[in-house]
């Protein structure tokens, strides 16, 4: 393990030193070609077969071939919405969320230059959805559904099951961007009405550069890359062998890990919640804290701000991220935050803590311990800071020319 | 993360004059609108001789916000108020050795906290002249509303008529298709479609008698009174341009201080003679001194 305490696990995940043994060979004697004839690629192929099933069971998928092996997770999500407007040609809405990953958000921004209408649910204080708003977006205009399962910088959980359900009622295809959830919570998806699902492998400890995109049986399809006949003609290209056995390990591995992750886990991160809100006034929590994956805690510090509180926790050997604008290398403050309609001046110093299972209690009583000089230090520079606290009516004592 | 000096570091972990200063008569309070920090600056102005006493600062920002605005009331420390008002958002970022182009708008923040606070002890309204858009060109760091200013006030209609002005997209290039963007809704405004296959219109070469119409020194004259006027623009990127050889329709040039082994300077250079060609009515070439041949240098 690599010093340090590593607690920005939705960003990526350590590769798990057994997945990284498992992947080795096909870098060297396992070189072969899948598709060859001899025992070379015979041997690639069926490693590669073992991967699509163990990926099979961590996700419920009735049949092996649902699952498609793609570069990433961005990959997945493109081919999915690309793949339902190509198909279904008479169609020209979506329907998405406007707390999606950039991924969705960027394409969907840019599907609406080409003239397609793309309605982006809105959310609530906590990060919820309206279904009710939902449900009278639904017809037979839209192409397709595509709503994340676990926010990224939230950790909180959309009802996709639900909403999957009310899709398919009103005829219309549906997808998710699952790559914050899959191995961190159980999913069934042969028993849900969910068509297509994303999966990034670097989010589950294995490597990056590998996604899956489940297709369920049935679903009406258009690949993004012709070619070959890999993947059954649904994503062409020669696999990427080692990567897609590593990600097969890494899945059995989460099935092994998965109540570990919702229990102890779980604790870690609250135990690190309660102790940072105990010691630091001004702080709370963002996103549903009642609905949300087991490993993400979202929170906000007022009147500080976001980079520098993760440049002063990376002094101390903490890693974290911010939706703060300048973490961003577009500049552009969290949307997540934005959308929740958290005051600026907290939205701005918002941190994620992410966990995985490599995280020790050892390590949450260290950032218990760092976090409240760390926001000390930055609020006696902040100009809404007073002595002892913000200082009286902090917006209003405070009023800068913006420009 | 960003890649930013040790300076940066410095003044970021362990910043100079945090705080209100006391009996502040010259208060400052900014933000920026394109990532929201917020920066009160407090000076104590010697009122008999005007120089800066003390400075402090209270920062809502991040580490180059902060580290910006250590470096800022370091640097007026001891100044007259007049002289302050010369330290520009360069000279503080130089003071910290660079910034990253994303993070150049915290010394700009820096310059206005102080020309604000300068109007408060003046008893004079501080108006901000400066508007800051979404940034397009991260090599330059050209933000959309400067594109936007520049396209409309010289009715550009091509990504290198936009490079030749603002420099925007002459790097990396990975920003044309923003560029694209802005030109085809700017040119929407004045009634015209964006069409990629235009070539940036070449001032119409008129032939030869625009030479014949000039003595020779005539046109040399006319050709430095180009470059001088490009000079500031050059200048302000610590780089300059001299005057070498004019050889028929190829002027030679030697790009000096930071244009020189700028990779850059093929685009600088194609910005020159764009100009030059404007400004002659004629064709011409500009072409780095380094490729004349050796019958042109004096002395052989």
């Amino acid at each position: 393990m690599s010093k340090g305490i590593y607690l920005d696990n939705n960003a990526t995940t350590m590769v798990d030193p057994k997945v990284v043994d498992a992947m080795l060979p096909f870098f060297s004697e396992q070189f072969g070609n899948p598709s060859s004839m001899h025992s070379f690629g015979n041997k690639v192929g069926r490693a590669i077969k073992q991967a699509r099933k163990n990926i099979q069971t961590l996700i419920g998928a009735e049949h092996d071939s649902e699952i498609i092996f793609t570069s990433c997770g961005t990959e997945s999500d493109s081919t999915a919405i690309l793949s339902a407007l190509k198909a279904q040609p008479e169609r020209k809405e979506i329907i998405t969320t406007v707390v999606e990953h950039p991924a969705i958000l960027t394409l969907c921004d840019f599907l609406e230059k080409d003239g397609y209408t793309v309605h982006k649910l809105e959310v609530d204080a906590i990060g919820r959805l309206d279904l009710a708003k939902y449900q009278s977006l639904l017809s037979d205009q839209v192409a397709i559904v595509s709503i994340m399962w676990a926010n990224n910088e939230t950790g909180t959980l959309f009802p996709v099951l639900e909403m999957a359900d009310m899709a398919y009622k009103a005829g219309v295809m549906f997808h998710t961007d699952a790559v914050q959830a899959v191995g961190k919570i159980p999913v069934d998806l042969q028993s849900s009405k969910i068509d297509m699902l994303s999966i990034s492998g670097h989010k589950l400890h294995a490597p990056k550069g590998i996604g899956v995109l489940y297709l369920r049986r049935g679903t009406r399809f258009r690949p993004l890359l012709r070619g070959g006949h890999q993947e059954r003609g649904r994503r062409a290209g020669t696999e990427n062998a080692a990567a897609i056995v590593a990600l097969g390990e890494a899945a059995k591995m989460a099935m092994q890990f998965m109540e570990h992750e919702n229990t102890y886990v779980k604790g870690l991160r609250d135990k690190l919640e309660e102790g940072i809100l105990a010691a630091v006034p001004n702080s709370f929590v963002t996103g549903d804290p009642d609905n949300r994956l087991p490993n993400t805690s979202n929170i906000a510090f007022e009147y500080i701000e976001g980079e520098a509180i993760l440049m002063l926790l990376n002094k101390e050997g903490i890693a974290a991220s911010s939706g703060s604008a300048c973490t961003s290398g577009s500049l552009e403050p969290s949307h997540v935050m934005r959308a929740m309609g958290i005051p600026y001046t907290a939205a701005h110093g918002s941190v994620r803590f992410s966990f995985s299972r490599y995280n020790t209690e050892i390590e949450v009583d260290a950032v218990i311990a760092a976090v409240p000089k760390i926001m000390a230090k930055l609020r006696k520079l902040s100009p809404y800071w007073g002595d002892n606290g913000p200082v009286e009516e902090p917006e209003k004592a405070f009023q800068p020319t913006y420009a | 993360m960003w890649d930013y000096s040790e300076k940066v570091k410095e003044h970021f972990f362990d910043p100079k004059n945090a705080g209100a200063v006391e009996n502040a008569n010259a208060i400052g309070e900014v933000g920026s609108i394109s990532c929201g920090d917020a920066l009160r600056l407090t000076l104590r102005v010697n009122e008999s001789d005007d120089v800066i006493e003390d400075a402090g600062f209270q920062t809502f920002g991040c580490g180059s916000a902060i580290a910006s605005s250590s470096a800022l009331t370091e640097i007026i420390k001891g100044m007259t108020v007049d002289d302050c008002l010369k330290v520009s958002n360069q000279d503080i970022a130089d003071f910290l050795d660079g910034l990253p182009p994303e993070k150049m708008h915290c010394s700009v923040m820096g310059r206005e906290a102080l020309q604000a606070a300068v109007a408060n002890y003046r008893g004079e309204e501080w108006e901000d002249d400066h508007e800051e858009g979404a940034l397009i060109c991260k090599c330059f760091a050209i933000d959309a509303v400067m594109i936007e200013d520049t396209i409309r006030a010289n009715n550009l209609s091509t990504v290198e008529e936009v490079t030749n002005y603002t420099k925007a997209g002459g790097g990396c290039s990975s920003c044309h298709e923003g560029i694209e963007e802005i030109l085809e809704s700017v040119m929407a405004e004045r009634g015209e479609a964006f069409n990629a296959n235009v070539k940036a219109p070449v001032a119409a070469p008129v032939p030869t008698p625009a030479a014949g119409g000039m003595t020779n020194l005539q046109r040399i004259r006319r050709i430095e009174v180009v470059l001088e006027s490009m000079r500031p623009t050059l200048k302000a990127d610590g780089g300059d341009v001299e005057l070498v050889e004019v050889a028929g329709n190829t002027i030679y040039v030697n790009m000096i201080g930071a244009c020189s082994g700028c990779q850059l300077a093929s685009a600088t250079l194609g910005g020159i003679q764009q100009r030059l060609m404007e400004e002659l009515g004629e064709f011409i070439k500009v072409v780095p001194a380094t490729q004349m041949p050796q019958s042109l240098k004096a002395g052989g």
